[in-house]
């Protein structure tokens, strides 16, 4: 990133926190329910990024973050109905989402089937399984993990509130995504990688299974969709209902390229959508405003088009290079 | 203590449609140098990838340290001591040299990279063996000389007990070139074997043990240095007898085609490449820009062909203004363009030989009508360009990625040269080609020359630009420090000047 570039995003973020705390000191409670929205969305939105970015990263396109959302959500929910055990949800959940990133890189990798492909059959396969299953089940809310107060730092003004009094998956994946950073850009497995990604041949040159680090890490990234799904059914909503990942799976994609393909990035970028959802949520709840509830609705949309085409200056970020190539030894 | 460190016993490949190599044996022991030698498409590469566990034998058998292997792929021959440098480099564009020096076999951590303790040894290596590299540089941002000593350092950094070098000479300086094959040298007093291949008959004598000849697939001959010469190696490999001097009358230069005036180019990384420069190219001559690669050729190269935008000073062809034009319209003037990187700007290696073989082209008659590329049109273009510039592809369909690196370039010659130039560029023509062709490829640029083209040949090699050229611009620090007449330059003068030497 160039200074100019860097300047500019602090300064963005100076404006945005000049801001909030402008808002937080005309409406305190408002403000609040606005920023704990943005959190809540973006939990899903970072974990559904780190998915698309392991995969992209070694040289996958995975545009079935969506199915393995709502599948996941779905099994995860209809476990804990079952079992009455939230966690047992949050474990079918991450393992329906490592099945289906296993099932990505079946098709992807070991059938070099189109990747586009590939994913557009998981979320197909994901409408068409869950809806079928969903009308039998016909479940109510089975609860829900509820916030935990991290001591004192869940009464420091707004921040307590917004970061520091949530449930516990939110806990987990801002852990993970301080875990994946790392093991991206640091570990041996991440600088592997991220060459496989690259150049696929040169990783095999000095020895790197390139097909197997693939399987390995499609199926990886599964588990974290998967366990956004779990998130999903378990903590922001606590019930499942048709086709409730409503398109973030896709969002996630564009908060993915918006975050550079890391996950300090993607989280930035997923708080950013997160608060355009927030606000939406918010101006839907109290009519102090006349807007046809339509365009409101629009404000997430509009704001990932607009993001989208401006995140050139944020500097541009070339394609893994062998992004969406099959990989073919002679 | 072992007798063959590697060695292939009657190994025979196929590729649809090509054998690549048949029923070939070579052994090397400890301490040597093998060099291997042949001519484009003889199947050097393949011999040697299959030694390293790339390809699999589809007959014989593989030896490593007087045992028959059956390598499942290269982490197999990277255990058992074996190291190598490929033709293409295999180098992850976007990391760190250190990054890629350690990528497979990585100092860990708790599970991390221990860059620092990486760092460590790469330096370590740096200077034992004396090849400079920045081990934070990207790897992109390197010219392709340095990315090569990031190859040679990543084989030294796995201690591989033999090191194969496919071509390693082919992109490097005389300068590099003498250090090279004293590293080499080195190695074998530690015990090293090394298998060597290249087409540069000077550095097999110089440094060569034993030298295997091969030609279509097959050992032609084996041979050494003392009861060899670069003729009687040549005559082998190719199977004739070869001209190594080129045949040229005195230049009669008519108006100038192309003029440069102060212009000025930035590299990659937003450093003035280009300084200043002025020079003027006339019709029926052949300028040669000597120089150590690095010091702008490429960014000159690339601004004139309409790659690399000008931040000031213009360029003219035919007296018309292209300065920052786009290169097809750059092209449409009549001009050729052989480029230095031909994986990048010379084929698409998805493509055909024979789209290939118009793809600067395609858009106008006869290769295109309304709109419609016309099969027949195309398909007789590349039979006269692959009959005539002896492109050696088992089809015409066949993608060019598969083709021996040589015969990329014999391609890449054949389109540029079939159609009418006023102005012709060439970037490293021979970079990687064998003697025969070499031969092949002067003669007919210098018949470019007599048929009124202006020619501007860019060249590390030194020997190829007294040849060829004319006249020869001398470039350092992306400024021509001097411009002499080609009968009366002198070799060590031009290498003074090269370096920089007696420049103010
Ligand atoms: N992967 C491949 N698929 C199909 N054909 C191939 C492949 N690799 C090589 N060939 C063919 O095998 C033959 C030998 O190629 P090889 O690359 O070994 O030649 P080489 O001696 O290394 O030539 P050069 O000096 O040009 O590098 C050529 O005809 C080439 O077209
Ligand atoms: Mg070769």
């Amino acid at each position: 990133m160039t200074s100019r570039r860097r300047a500019f995003l602090w300064v963005l973020v100076a404006v945005l926190i000049t801001l909030i705390f402008g808002f937080y000191s005309i409406n305190s409670g408002q403000t609040t329910a606005v920023l704990a929205g943005t959190v809540r969305a973006a939990t899903l939105l970072v974990l559904g990024a780190i998915c698309g970015m392991i995969c992209e990263r070694s040289g996958i396109v995975n545009i079935g973050i969506e199915g393995q959302f709502l599948m996941a959500a779905f099994s995860a929910f209809t476990v804990t109905s079952l079992t009455g055990s939230l966690a047992l949800g949050v474990f079918a959940g991450i393992a329906t989402g490592l099945v289906l990133g296993w099932l990505l890189a079946a098709m992807a990798v070991g059938l070099k089937v189109d990747q586009i492909i590939a994913g557009t059959v998981i979320n197909i396969a994901a409408v068409g399984l869950t809806s079928f299953f969903y009308d039998r089940s016909r479940s109510l809310g089975v609860g829900k993990y509820s916030p935990i107060e991290l001591g004192s730092l869940a009464d420091i003004p707004l921040i307590g509130r917004v970061f520091f009094s949530r449930p516990l998956l939110t806990y987990i994946t801002i852990c993970l995504i301080v875990l994946v950073h790392i093991a991206m850009f640091r570990s041996v497995w991440g600088m592997r990688t991220r060459a496989i990604g690259e150049h696929p041949g040169a990783a095999d040159t000095v020895g790197i299974r390139v097909l197997r680090l693939r399987y390995f890490n499609a199926t990886l990234a599964g588990g974290f969709a998967g366990f956004g799904g779990a998130y999903l059914a378990l903590e922001a909503v606590g019930a499942f209902s048709r086709n409730m990942s409503g398109g973030r799976g896709f969002l996630a994609l564009a908060v993915m390229i918006f975050g550079r393909r890391s996950p300090f990035g993607a989280y930035a970028a997923a708080l950013f959508f997160g608060f355009a959802t927030a606000l939406q949520n918010q101006f839907q709840l109290n009519s102090t405003f006349d807007i046809p509830t339509q365009f409101v609705g629009m404000l997430p949309y509009v704001v990932t088009i607009v993001v989208v085409a401006l995140s050139g200056l944020f500097g541009s970020m070339r394609d893994p290079a062998a992004l969406g190539q099959t990989y073919e030894k002679s | 203590m072992v007798d063959v460190l590697i060695g292939a016993q009657s190994v025979t490949k196929r590729f649809p449609g090509v054998l690549a190599t048949n029923q070939v044996s070579i052994e090397l022991k400890p301490g040597r140098i093998l060099a291997l030698l042949g001519e484009n498409g003889a199947g050097k590469s393949t011999l040697v990838n299959m030694l390293f566990g790339m390809y699999r034998p589809d007959e014989g058998s593989v030896i490593i340290k007087d045992e028959v292997v059956n390598l499942q792929g290269p982490s197999d021959a990277i255990r058992r001591g074996i190291g190598m440098v490929h033709q293409h480099f295999q180098l992850v564009p976007p990391m760190s040299v250190v990054e890629n020096i350690v990528l497979g076999a990585e100092p860990k951590k708790l599970g991390l990279v221990d860059l620092p303790e990486a760092r460590k040894r790469v330096l370590e290596l740096v200077t034992r063996f004396s090849l400079d590299v920045d081990p934070d540089a990207l790897v992109e941002e390197l010219p392709v000389g340095t990315q090569q000593r990031v190859e040679i350092l990543k084989a030294l950094y796995r201690n591989a007990e033999v090191l194969i070098l496919d071509e390693p000479t082919a992109v490097l300086t005389p300068q590099e070139t003498d250090h090279l094959l004293q590293v080499l040298r080195d190695l074998t007093t530690r015990g090293v074997g090394v298998v060597f291949i290249t087409h540069k008959l000077r550095e097999v004598l110089a440094i060569a043990d034993d030298i295997v000849v091969l030609r279509n697939g097959q050992v032609v001959g084996t041979t050494t240095p003392s009861a060899s010469s670069e003729t009687a190696l040549a005559e082998m490999m190719v199977g004739r007898s070869v001209l190594l001097r080129v045949d040229k009358t005195i230049s009669q230069p008519g108006e100038v085609v192309l003029e440069v005036r102060n212009l000025e180019v930035d590299d990659d990384r937003s450093q003035r490449a280009v300084n200043n420069l002025s020079l003027k190219v006339r019709k029926g001559e052949i300028l040669g820009i000597a120089g150590v690669e690095g010091n702008g050729q490429r960014e000159l190269v690339e601004a004139i062909t309409g790659l690399r935008a000008s931040e000031a000073g213009e360029i003219l062809i035919s007296a018309r203004a292209v300065t920052n034009t786009s290169p097809r319209k750059i092209a449409s003037l009549g001009v050729g363009h052989i480029p230095e990187d031909r994986e990048k700007h010379g084929v698409i290696g998805v493509y055909s030989v024979e789209e290939n073989a118009m793809i600067n082209r395609y858009h106008r008659k006869p290769f295109s009508l309304r709109g419609l590329l016309q099969r027949k049109a195309i398909t007789s273009h590349a039979k006269e360009v692959v009959n005539e510039f002896d492109v050696r592809t088992p089809r015409l369909d066949t993608a060019v990625a598969t083709l021996s690196g040589g015969n990329k370039q014999k391609l890449i010659v054949g389109r540029e040269f079939s159609g009418e130039i006023k102005f012709l560029i060439a970037a490293q023509p021979t970079r990687g080609i064998d003697i025969g062709a070499i031969e092949f490829i002067h003669r007919s640029i210098v018949k470019k020359r007599d048929e009124g083209a202006a020619v501007l040949l860019v060249s590390a090699e030194l020997d190829e630009i007294i040849g060829l050229a004319d006249r020869i611009a001398v470039l350092f620090e992306g400024k021509i420090v001097a411009t002499l007449d080609a009968a009366e330059a002198d070799r060590e003068q031009i290498g003074l000047l090269m370096a920089g030497v007696g420049v103010s």
